[in-house]
């Protein structure tokens, strides 16, 4: 049951084959068994429970209200939750309880939706490990996989196996551990730069990240609000597309969301993809990347070549400086965007008080983690007077010239562009640590922050297991607002890829949940 | 810690009128309209030549003023949530999760305080612009709860405006002078919270609630010779009455001309004024000199305006602003309102700003204008005179007289048919004045105060009083003119006060010569 789809397991509510509380148990219990994978944060058991009874009571008088009735989900703990805890994984929020909740929060509550928790990241979502949070890192399921497993054991390095874990990408990681072990349906994770399509990569998830103001960021608490967006996360791009359904539209309590009424996402069905021209960008073939990813990534051209698609190399010729340019930006709204907490209203406050000043700098500096410490400084220095122009200004130019790449590429008759996800898949922890978060982020976001500058829609799609046996993903990227035709045509690819459920043998003994629909062999793009 | 917040006033919603430019006096009143925003505005900058008069080989001193005036907007709600103003209100009892920053919420700008600036500038001759901006200014302060003030530092929603107004003292004293001064921008900006500093327990308080409803001025002030480049300028922060701001600038003027001419320097920086002693000191905090890191909020998208050409077919007039209407709706302006004053009824320029400046005044007078027979010469003279004064000395508003404008208009007409003397109507009046609700026909007719209209009576009264005293007769008739008046006061007094001393003295006239 739990492996189905979110429209199987909606028919099989209404039908009555499961009850809603029923289903709420079931994911209770696999998050009970997933403790040590440290995707939640908070688990929202009494409250789950207590939504599960109104579903179910809605279910019987045959009054559900909709396909998000009664299934379980999770929400990144960097999305305001009325009563529930709402840390950012940081020090500085432990015990901040919101009054309200984010907009998207509330729209999946009003749907029915069963809140499951609160899922882990990187402090205040500024990295791509979910390995620098105050609640420490999360493991990627795929480490305790069958497949990644049986893998391992023919090449065996004598590492010691509880050691070499490896990290789900992030900073979305909980929200796909989440998902990846089934112990809700959808999640929702926020995309600054990456941090929704990275996890999703690495975990074999679709992850979302819709247009710029398509969704609303009321109640998210921001990173830097002038690329942030609300993402979803799911095994199915079906799914994402039925929670993108119910968050799309504008909210009076967000500006920036789009005025006009949008129209719905529910996707249908492509089978013929003749018409479409497909881009690849020649600038995203870089030497860091893996050859097998390189290698999936050009298998996964040729398939739709194959089906009868136009697919053409194009020029996205300010790539390379898009890095820099969005860590200018991005750390410069970071000063901003955290200098409210400063102790006063909420969150952590340092028992210091010979001054407001020395209070101020002692409550922030407890409570940041170097990191974001670290951007706020970076930040504050672009926005000095004497530096403004010669950072901050420019920067923003350069984002319109990035942006204005993606403008002309869709304008040349481009409907999707094609592009590795990640540069190759999921390292062990300790391999991952090596680096300092700067360094990786800037690695790992090097596919994905640019779209985040144009504010385009983008997808990761899980396409096939490396070698190693771990999920590697591919990135669609789409028209602004043209969300839905990105979602078709992911979703023709999901179709063709047939990509391998997730085994767990020894976690999840439940034999309906990992058996049914089970698909080893992934037709087109099999190593 | 050392900010268990307080919390009192209100918040919101806060522009800053910038203007430069215009001439400004030493001693001159501050032009400040009264429109129904109730915002109030001023100033300038231009030079000033001081009181004093330039000794022989000396040069004269300029002084230059520029105003950054600080004015709440009358509305309902806040600039950017949707929570209440309110004067007075409990502290932090109108503070939405926005106005406390709660993490995730986000500013949505208020629709009536874009319309009412854009308003100001239109009533200011202002430029406005189609598409402004939004910016955050950062610095740490306990009553700024986000770490930083959302306000239009780049591209402000109106520039390039002036203000005419009128100042007594052109070569006579009490003649009236136009200035101009210019106006370099109109910006929407968030107020910020409100701190009170307990010494004793070494606590800031913080009220969130912000808006007090008042007006707060810094003034930029420096100093130079004509012809010279311009002085170094100091700042005066938070100047909130127009009283002290006109007399911060005097003292900064005269403190610095001193300190340059014993050979003393101007240091750039911020002054606060010590309203006790009347002079400005230096702040010892760092405001003045932070960088404040500007940077554009990404929040919320540019403001952008219309006007009757530009907007867009079909555009949801809930979704627009169209510059062109809200031109229509525009009262009419004080400056037209004084210049129409003086055509249609006569007025004195002087006489024009009083009404102007005390809020329903005008409309007091005009109500009783279309009450009245008499003058409107007269009418203005007994408002401004007498009914001001009243107010004045028991220190009521125009809403709160006790006297309505048709009670005032009755009065002036039985003064204007003679019925009642004009000593008599003073009288009247103070008798309206105390007991409301009684009309002026039935406090003449109590105290007996109708002038008598019985000629008659009147003569017998004068014959009697002339028989009654045959030596001031004999004065008169000796050629003593100022005797007269004796006899006259001496009727009246007979009369009880009710008779026209003019008719008296005709009729004593007329007796004596026979």
């Amino acid at each position: 049951m739990l492996g189905r789809t979110l429209r199987e397991v909606s028919a099989a509510l209404k039908q009555g084959q499961i009850t809603p509380t029923e289903l709420c148990r079931k994911c209770l219990s696999l998050i009970q068994k997933t403790k040590f994978l440290n995707a939640y944060i908070t688990v929202s058991e009494e409250v789950a429970l207590k939504q599960a009874e109104e579903s179910e009571k809605r279910y019987k008088k045959g009054q559900s209200l909709g396909d998000l009735d009664g299934i379980p989900i999770a929400v990144k703990d960097n999305f305001s939750t009325s009563g529930i805890e709402t840390t950012c994984a940081s020090n500085m929020l432990k015990g901040y309880v919101p009054p309200y909740n984010a907009t998207v929060v509330q729209k999946l509550l009003d749907q029915g939706a069963l809140l499951m928790g609160k899922t882990n990241l990187d402090e205040f979502a500024m990295g791509s490990g979910s390995t620098d949070g105050v609640f420490g890192p999360v493991k990627n399921p795929w480490s305790y996989s069958k497949q990644y497993r049986e893998k391992k054991q023919q090449n065996p390095r004598g590492e010691s196996e509880d050691s070499n874990w490896l990290i789900t990408g992030g900073s979305s990681g909980g929200s796909a551990a989440a998902v990846s072990t089934f112990t809700c349906f959808a999640a929702l994770g926020s995309d600054t730069g990456g941090s929704t399509r990275n996890p999703a990569a690495h975990c074999g998830l679709v992850g979302f990240k819709p247009s710029y103001g398509l969704v609303s960021r009321h109640g998210l608490i921001p990173l830097v609000n002038s690329m942030d967006v609300p993402g979803i996360l799911t095994r199915y791009v079906d799914d994402t597309a039925i929670v993108l359904d119910i968050l799309a539209g504008h909210d009076p309590k967000d500006s920036t969301t789009v005025q006009e009424p949008v129209k719905s996402f529910i996707l249908p069905t492509l089978t013929d993809v003749s018409k479409l021209c497909i881009g690849i960008p020649k600038e995203y073939l870089v030497p860091e990347l893996s050859s097998e990813v390189r290698s999936l990534w050009s298998k996964a051209a040729d398939l739709f070549e194959s089906e009868g698609a136009k697919v053409i190399e194009v020029s996205l010729p300010h790539t390379c400086y898009s890095i820099i340019c969005y860590h200018v930006l991005c750390t410069s709204e970071v000063a901003s965007n955290m200098a409210r907490f400063d102790g006063l209203e909420y969150g952590h406050r340092c028992d210091i008080n010979v001054s407001t000043e020395a209070m101020y700098a002692a409550t922030r500096r407890e409570g940041f983690n170097d990191v974001v410490r670290g951007r706020i400084l970076s930040g504050n220095f672009f926005l000095l007077k004497e530096n403004y122009e010669n950072y901050f200004i420019k920067a923003q130019k350069v984002r319109r010239l990035i942006a204005n790449d993606f403008v002309n590429v869709f304008n040349s008759g481009v409907d999707v562009l094609l592009t590795p996800t990640t540069l190759c898949e999921a390292v062990p922890y300790l391999e991952f640590i090596k680096e300092d978060n700067r360094t990786r982020s800037a690695q790992d976001d090097i596919f994905t922050q640019a779209v985040n500058m144009a504010g385009l829609p983008a997808v990761s799609i899980p396409v096939s297991l490396s070698s190693k046996g771990l999920p590697v993903g591919l990135q669609f990227i789409g028209r602004a607002f043209c969300d839905q035709q990105l979602l078709t045509v992911a979703k023709w690819f999901e179709k063709q890829v047939q990509f391998p459920v997730i085994q767990l043998p020894q976690l999840l003994d439940d034999c309906s949940l990992s058996l049914e629909n089970e698909k080893l062999a992934s037709v087109s793009l099999k190593q | 810690m050392a900010a268990p917040v307080l919390r009192w006033g209100c918040p919101g919603t806060r522009w800053v009128l910038a203007w430069v430019g215009g001439g400004y006096r030493r001693g001159a009143s501050i032009g400040s309209t009264s429109n129904p925003t109730r915002e109030q505005s001023a100033v300038a900058q231009k030079p000033l030549h001081t009181a004093q008069k330039p000794r022989k080989g000396e040069h004269k001193w300029e002084a230059v003023v520029g105003l950054e005036i600080h004015a709440q907007i009358s509305s309902n709600s806040k600039l950017f949530s949707g929570s209440e103003v309110c004067f007075s209100a409990p502290p932090n009892s109108l503070v939405s999760f926005f106005d406390a920053s709660l993490p995730g919420t986000l500013p949505v700008l208020n629709r009536r305080c874009v319309e009412a600036a854009v308003m100001t500038g239109l009533a200011l001759n202002c430029h406005i612009n189609k598409k402004s901006l939004f910016d955050r200014k950062h610095y740490f302060y306990a009553d700024l709860p986000a770490g930083y003030q959302i306000t239009q530092q780049r591209l402000p929603i109106a520039v390039n405006g002036s203000l005419v107004y009128s100042v007594w003292g052109g070569k006579k004293p009490s003649q009236m002078v136009s200035r101009t001064v210019r106006i370099k921008q109109i910006q929407l900006e968030q107020d910020s919270g409100k701190s009170l500093h307990d010494d004793l327990r070494a606590q800031t308080l913080i009220d969130l609630n912000r808006a007090e409803g008042q007006l707060r001025v810094d003034a930029n002030v420096s100093v130079h010779h004509p012809g010279e480049p311009l002085g170094i300028r100091t700042e005066v922060k938070n100047l909130n009455s127009i009283r002290f701001l006109a007399k911060a600038i005097d003292f900064e003027i005269q403190r610095q001309i001193n300190e340059l001419e014993t050979g003393g320097e101007i240091l750039n920086e911020t002054r606060s004024f010590d309203c006790q002693l009347g002079c400005t000191v230096p702040m010892r905090d760092k405001e003045g000199k932070q960088d404040y890191r500007f940077m554009p909020e990404p929040n919320l998208p540019p403001l952008v305006l219309y006007d009757t050409t530009s907007l867009p077919a079909g555009a949801d007039s809930q979704q627009v602003i169209n510059i062109d209407q809200i031109r229509d709706t525009l009262p009419e302006l004080p400056s037209v309102t004084r210049e129409r004053l003086v055509q249609q009824y006569g007025l004195l320029p002087e006489h024009s700003f009083t009404l102007l400046n005390e809020v329903g005044l005008l409309e007091f007078f005009q109500n009783v204008i279309k009450e009245t027979r008499a003058e409107p010469k007269k009418v203005a003279n007994w408002v401004l005179n007498t009914f001001l004064g009243y107010l004045k000395q028991q220190n009521l508003a125009v809403s709160e007289s006790p006297v309505s404008p048709s009670a005032l208009a009755e009065l002036l007409n039985l003064l204007d048919s003679k019925a009642i003397s004009s000593s008599a109507a003073k009288q009247v009046f103070q008798e309206l004045w105390r007991a409301e609700g009684k009309t002026a026909a039935q406090v003449v007719s109590e105290q007996k105060l109708e002038l008598m209209q019985d000629l008659e009576a009147l003569d017998q009264l004068c014959l009697s009083t002339m028989e009654g005293h045959p030596q001031v007769v004999m004065d008169v008739k000796k050629g003593n003119s100022r005797a007269i008046n004796k006899l006259i006061g001496l009727v009246r007094k007979a009369t009880l006060s009710r008779a026209d001393p003019a008719l008296i003295k005709d009729i004593l006239e007329k007796r004596l010569q026979s």
